[in-house]
């Protein structure tokens, strides 16, 4: 189910502003990578890019390659709308669709889609989605009751419910709990700790302690300064990013020093 | 030291309600007796109900705040002048609403009968006749203006918020600004030199009619659906994007179901912007004392018109005729209220549940 991610030479530029420059990492199938750094680094930026969802922002645009098992998602021929059904995306706020019931939510994928689905299927693929987001056993009793009445909490993990029901190949959380509290951030990262087996996951967080508990790799991403753009500066496995860096600006920022 | 006293007493002493009632009642009483004499010492015409309404506001504003300044404190003074002010000027903006729907129910009543609803104005000189023909009309040509208008308002709309950038979005934008601002008379004049290419001049139909107040509705719908749009959060937009959803579907089933209460308010709005419209129906869709269904041919009356023509020019028994303009007048009315109580209960059952 889960591929791995190739980036080379990649360049993001919102107009004529360089975003993010010359990031070059692989992220292995069936981990989970964290990207960390400071506010406006860019580290959102290039979660955006592996979707082609910055392409949502007008005037964003991309150099460089990001290959999916060997095939590059910038190549001509590539549909961003089928790119998107491969790689699914967990945002910073919760967003469940207002209109819609929590079961509707999680079939969004399905019925926005206009694709046919029975019943029994689409019953089957709610239970096993929510299963899949430990929300089974909460909202099993009111399935048809509206999406945003669930707790902050609730809502991220009907979120992931509603981004694994289309089967991606890889999932990206852009700061996930940055929103929520710190029992429901332990819940979100107990799924994360469930979905590795079979996904590939790359994740975006402020919180340090986080990146070390719940990924394999972290990749530190460091500005220069204002109107800089933000570079990759080292990409390693989360125990020597944490313990034993190479890199002084790493050592510097996850000991508090700056950022 | 002394601002910490200050704050003690002042939060002690307040101004009872009660207190304050008895000085609304007695600046009322006052006020009216005022002009009571006044009225039956023969200095103003009549007793005059606004103005003892205006006095007593006024009174009642200065004497809470005189004495609020003496019991309470300067603070809590500036605070009840201000909410008084305010409350006046609503009171203030209301008082011709409430005068003019008591006027209408109050003239229109006299002929909202079963003939009114049943017959038109054909050979009818004095007493008798209806609006039929003009509730035809209105119906018609209204529905036919929001056949023409919402559809093309809420794609525009949808361009504007969904895909329109740089210099065409920009054009189009100033371009609904001065629609909205076009006098609907020129709208008129613009619809009957349409058709006068085309049929002739001294055309004057229904379907001309519609387009005249498509011509002043579009700009409305476009402008009240964009806001609309606009008010859908970017990410319901996104998640929908990183599902896989093309953009034609996420505004088809996630932005405008999202946004569709505001959007059937808006249309509404406009609906009733256009509904009581008189100059530009006078010139393309002309005046007619008969019945007529088809918006395709021959002169087509609308309330706005029927009131105007039974006001200016009264026959024999000017008094029926009158009366016929007040009753038009209060049919016109009811329609738009009738239209607003729908939307609100359509925007009710279509609006995004939950607690949001």
């Amino acid at each position: 189910m889960s591929k791995r991610i190739e980036v080379k030479d990649l360049n993001v530029y919102y107009g004529k502003f360089k975003a993010v420059e010359d990031v070059s990492l692989t992220i292995e199938p069936r981990t989970v990578t964290a990207f960390i750094g400071p506010s406006g680094c860019g580290k959102s930026t290039f979660l955006r890019t592996l979707n082609r969802m910055h392409e949502v922002i007008p005037g964003a645009r991309v150099e460089g390659e990001v290959m999916i098992d060997g095939k590059n998602l910038y190549d001509a021929d590539v549909d961003p709308v089928m790119v998107r059904r491969q790689v699914g995306m967990v945002f910073q706020r919760p967003n469940p669709f207002p209109t819609m019931s929590i079961a509707d939510n999680v079939l969004a994928g399905v019925k926005l889609n206009n694709a046919k689905i029975s019943k029994s299927d689409a019953e089957h693929l709610v239970e096993k989605s929510l299963k899949g987001a430990n929300l089974w056993k909460e909202v099993k009793d009111r399935l048809n009751l509206p999406g945003s009445g669930l707790s902050g909490g609730q809502q991220q993990r009907l979120c992931i419910a509603r981004a694994i029901a289309v089967s991606p190949e890889v999932i990206l959380m852009d700061e996930p709990c940055s929103a929520l509290d710190p029992i429901s951030t332990l819940a979100i990262e107990d799924l994360i700790e469930e979905l590795k087996a079979k996904y590939t996951i790359v994740i975006v967080t402020h919180n340090m302690q986080q990146a070390s508990r719940v990924s394999d790799k972290t990749a530190f991403f460091n500005i220069a300064g204002t109107g800089e753009p933000g570079k990759l500066i080292e990409f390693d496995d989360t125990t020597t990013i944490f313990e034993n860096p190479h890199v002084q600006a790493t050592e510097d920022y996850i000991s508090g020093r700056f950022g | 030291m002394s601002t910490e006293v200050e704050r003690v007493t002042t939060s002690k002493r307040t101004l009872e309600p009660k207190v304050l009632w008895l000085t609304a009642a007695a600046s009322f009483l006052v006020s009216l007796g005022v002009f009571v004499v006044l009225s039956m010492a023969g200095i103003t015409s009549g007793f005059d109900i606004v103005a003892t309404v205006l006095w007593s506001a006024f009174l009642y504003v200065a004497l809470s705040y005189v004495m609020s300044r003496i019991v309470e404190g300067k603070r809590k003074a500036t605070d009840r002048l201000v909410a008084g002010v305010v409350t006046s000027a609503f009171v203030i903006a209301l008082l011709p609403l409430i005068s003019l729907i008591y006027t209408t129910v109050a003239d229109g009543l006299n002929r909202l009968d079963g003939t009114f609803f049943s017959s038109s104005m054909r050979n009818i000189v004095g007493e008798g006749g209806g609006g039929l023909h003009a509730l035809i009309g209105t119906l018609e040509v209204t529905l036919a203006a929001s056949i023409i208008s919402i559809p093309i308002g809420i794609m525009t709309a949808i361009y504007l918020v969904e895909y329109g950038r740089g210099k065409l979005a920009q054009a189009v934008t100033f371009l609904i600004d001065v629609m909205t601002g076009i006098p609907s008379i020129v709208a008129g004049l613009f619809a009957f030199a349409l058709f006068a290419i085309f049929f002739g001049p001294g055309i004057r139909f229904g379907i001309g009619g519609a387009v005249a107040l498509s011509l002043l509705m579009i700009p409305v719908v476009v402008r009240s659906t964009e806001e609309m749009l606009k008010l859908v959060p970017n990410e319901l937009r996104e998640a929908s994007y990183a599902l896989g959803v093309p953009k034609w579907l996420t505004v088809v089933k996630v932005v405008l179901p999202t946004a569709i209460a505001g959007i059937i308010t808006g249309v509404m709005i406009a609906i009733s912007r256009i509904i009581g419209e008189t100059a530009p129906l006078l010139i393309i869709a002309g005046l007619s004392t008969n019945m007529n269904y088809d918006l395709f041919n021959d002169r087509m009356t609308t309330l706005p018109v029927f009131v105007y023509t039974q006001y200016a020019n009264p026959g024999r028994d000017a008094q029926a005729y009158l009366d016929r303009a007040w009753t038009g007048a209060l049919v016109l009315i009811l329609i738009v209220m009738a239209l607003n109580i729908i939307a609100r209960i359509l925007a009710k059952v279509l609006a995004p549940k939950g607690q949001r």
